[in-house]
């Protein structure tokens, strides 16, 4: 365990308010979501579909892609390719600017934040506007998101209260959370309308219409596409689907991992620039198609990662993310999914606690609308980590010891004989309350005192 | 998974190294149970631990060198079982992943995953055993442990068998079937998180009302225990082996013998 992971996990654990926010949103979420899959008698159908596609998008990614770049050129968008997420801001940056873009307007997008847009932005000199109520908080806060899908989720409703009393020009009484509401649509209300870049994300990538489709629960991203001259849509390369069909497999199943719901407020299909005759719309429509290691994960086994929905479900499920919550992650992505994603953007030497740093109980893989198998994703990281010695020395050493005595059974006998012993001799009373090589258990956990015997050297005992 | 009625199958017991080192009654228990559902039980001696320790911590190479042994040790039986969903699982479903497919060991870990059994599945489903005669006046609660819950299924059966045991009532606790925060070497290397996870079931444990805290995994049981024993709670945490076997009236974990 490192030892800025340790700082940020304790911090984490210390903060009985986030805890508190952590509670509120993924237990509503948990609630939610359990109530649509158990109203939804396909559901397990649905989601071997849903694997099923992205599994045929991501075994043809080459003949999708080129099909979608021909369709959406077809409706009037531009094309552009990044392999890196350098080369996704520079393009999204030189777009902006040959626009004359002082004010932007973006929609909630990971793969935004995964490339480091809002960075770039401000390096470029370039007023960013977020339009997601939770990334409004975020940006007020001048914080990072901590979940995929509520970004704010570190904050309690009494915190964003008190930042929006401070922050906002006409706050009003905020007192309660409609009013909290109406004092950001007021206060974001003329920067739709006055931005000259809309910078959204995408949810899907529809290869037969070269249509890009958002969804939102509040109506931002149409607000952040339709007004300003410039839309720019920025996304991953494994966001293909087929064709609308497909899309809708998953949109089912998205949503209703993701909060519940049946369908977000918003579903938008945006296909091309405004057209003669339409009363509004962008005059110019851009697709940044961003790589920044998808097809590496072709090549190194994490294919099955390339199905993500980003719907959160593993996040809100997950044992660990539900006690340190998002930033004690350390990376864009938090959670299970994130712990898989992380090694591979941020390199592995730095990132190895995230695999680590779970008990493999299996619920993210259970709940995950495409089956991912994390645990099983998770667990290569190890072996990867393993292999490139980045264990602490003491446990590889460990594990070299307790390999060698297993397998000779009775050096195995010998030293299960001599360890109860010692163990024995801090039990009080039955309980061990504290122990070398276990303070990390008897901290916060007593240790039942071992039995005197083993049940190999009671049973030889007994003639067996 | 039926067997010749008359013929008594060749079971070979698994005791896990946990149950070897910690808790010997766990094992004593599954012997007893094994024998009551009419199986002629084997304990090979050369048994030490199934590798998932090696294993989760991606040392493959350890991991394979303990499956093959613990294969070529149990091979041999009619079927083998084991007092644990985790270390079933590893049987089960990690030894056959472990070899390339078309392998020799691949085929033998798929023939001794087909013949291993987590001790409760075993009994219920295979032997159909139910409990006479044992009686256990008091409350308990069953927590689900993951890998015999996920993996292989462990659910209904040791409810449907506690369910047999006279004077005692199961009650569900919320979120029966969330992790303990144990997770191996998890519960030492992250013990912070490991233990706000572990502290929010005890809450749940507690909430129930009940007495005693039952499962089918002793390092699950040993980390609930602990925290329980910690907090100054009463419950007191039993395999649910033992109370099936008439054992629940003794020491519980962590008690002196």
């Amino acid at each position: 365990m490192t030892a800025a992971f340790t700082a940020r996990t304790e911090q984490a654990i210390g903060d009985r308010t986030l805890k508190l926010a952590i509670d509120r949103t993924t237990g509503t979420a948990r609630a939610k979501r359990a109530a649509a899959v158990a109203d939804w008698p396909g559901f397990e159908q649905a989601r071997e579909l849903g694997r099923d596609i992205k599994d045929h998008v991501i075994a043809h990614l080459g003949h999708y892609l080129a099909e979608f770049e021909r369709n959406a050129i077809a409706s009037g968008a531009k094309v552009h390719w990044a392999r890196t997420a350098e080369e996704a801001c520079d393009i999204t940056i030189r777009l902006c600017r040959s626009a004359g873009a002082r004010s932007v307007t973006r929609a909630k997008s990971m793969l935004g934040e995964e490339i480091g847009l809002p960075h770039a932005l401000a390096a470029a000199g370039i007023e960013r506007v977020e339009t997601d109520l939770a990334e409004h908080v975020v940006q007020l806060a001048g914080d990072r998101p901590s979940h995929i899908v509520w970004p704010a989720l570190h904050k309690t409703r009494e915190q964003v209260r008190e930042m929006f009393a401070r922050e906002h020009a006409d706050p009003g009484p905020l007192d309660s959370v409609e009013a909290m509401v109406g004092s950001a649509r007021r206060q974001l209300r003329m920067k739709f309308m006055a931005a000259d870049v809309g910078i959204s994300g995408a949810n899907f990538l529809v290869a037969d219409s070269g249509a890009v489709c958002t969804v939102t629960n509040e109506g931002n991203a149409e607000l952040t596409t339709t007004p300003p001259r410039v839309h720019i849509v920025t996304a991953g390369i494994e966001k293909l689907v087929p064709s609308m069909a497909h899309a809708t497999v998953l949109l089912r199943l998205l949503v209703r991992s993701a909060t519940g719901a049946e369908l977000t407020q918003y579903t938008t299909f945006h296909c091309g620039p405004k057209r003669p005759g339409d009363a509004d719309g962008p005059d110019e429509f851009h697709i940044v198609l961003v790589d920044n290691g998808r097809t590496r994960m072709l090549r190194e086994g994490l294919a099955e990662m390339l199905r993500c929905l980003r719907c959160g479900a593993c996040l809100n499920h997950c044992v660990v993310y539900r006690q340190i919550g998002g930033h004690a992650y350390g990376g864009t992505y938090p959670g299970p999914m994130g712990a898989v994603l992380t090694p591979l953007l941020d390199g592995l030497p730095a990132t190895q606690d995230l695999p680590r740093a779970c008990t493999l109980n299996g619920q993210c893989a259970e709940v995950c609308p495409v089956k991912i198998p994390l645990p099983k994703l998770l667990r290569g990281w190890r072996d990867r980590s393993w292999r490139e010695g980045l264990p602490p020395r003491t446990e590889v050493f460990g594990i070299g010891v307790w390999r060698f005595v297993a397998a000779r059974p009775a050096l195995y006998r010998l030293a299960t004989r001599l360890a109860l012993r010692s163990m024995r001799l801090f039990a009080r009373g039955g309980w061990i309350r504290s122990m070398p090589f276990a303070r990390g258990w008897t901290a916060h956990r007593d240790f039942p005192g071992p039995a005197r015997r083993s049940f190999m050297e009671q049973i030889r005992g007994r003639g067996r | 998974m039926s067997e010749p009625k008359r013929a008594a199958p060749r079971v070979a017991l698994f005791v896990t190294c946990l149950v070897d080192a910690m808790r010997p009654r766990v094992g004593f228990a599954a012997l007893a149970l094994l024998e009551a559902a009419g199986c002629r039980v084997e304990i090979p001696r050369g048994q030490t631990c199934c590798g998932q320790p090696a294993l989760h911590a991606g040392d493959r190479d350890g991991g394979a060198a303990l499956a093959k042994r613990t294969i070529a040790l149990f091979e041999p039986y009619d079927a083998v079982v084991i007092p644990s969903g985790s270390c079933a699982k590893t049987v089960c479903v990690e030894y056959p992943e472990m070899f390339p497919a078309g392998s020799e060991w691949r085929a033998r870990a798929e023939a001794l995953a087909a013949k291993t059994f987590e001790l409760l599945t075993y009994l219920a489903d295979v032997r159909r055993w139910r409990p006479e005669g044992v009686a256990l006046r008091g409350k308990a609660t069953y927590h689900d442990s993951c890998a015999g819950l996920r993996e292989l299924g462990v659910k209904r059966q040791p409810r449907a068998l506690l369910a047999g045991v006279a004077g005692l009532e199961v009650v569900e606790m919320e979120g029966a079937e969330t992790c303990c925060g144990f997770g191996g070497t998890f519960a030492v290397e992250y013990a912070a998180i490991s233990n706000a996870i572990v502290t929010e079931k005890t809450a749940s444990i507690d909430a129930t009302g009940a007495e005693l805290l039952l499962g089918g995994d002793l390092g699950c049981l040993m980390n609930m225990a602990g925290r329980l024993h910690r907090e100054g709670s009463r419950v007191r945490a039993f395999h649910v082996a033992e109370v099936l076997a008439g054992m629940g009236e003794g020491p519980a974990i962590g008690e002196e013998e």
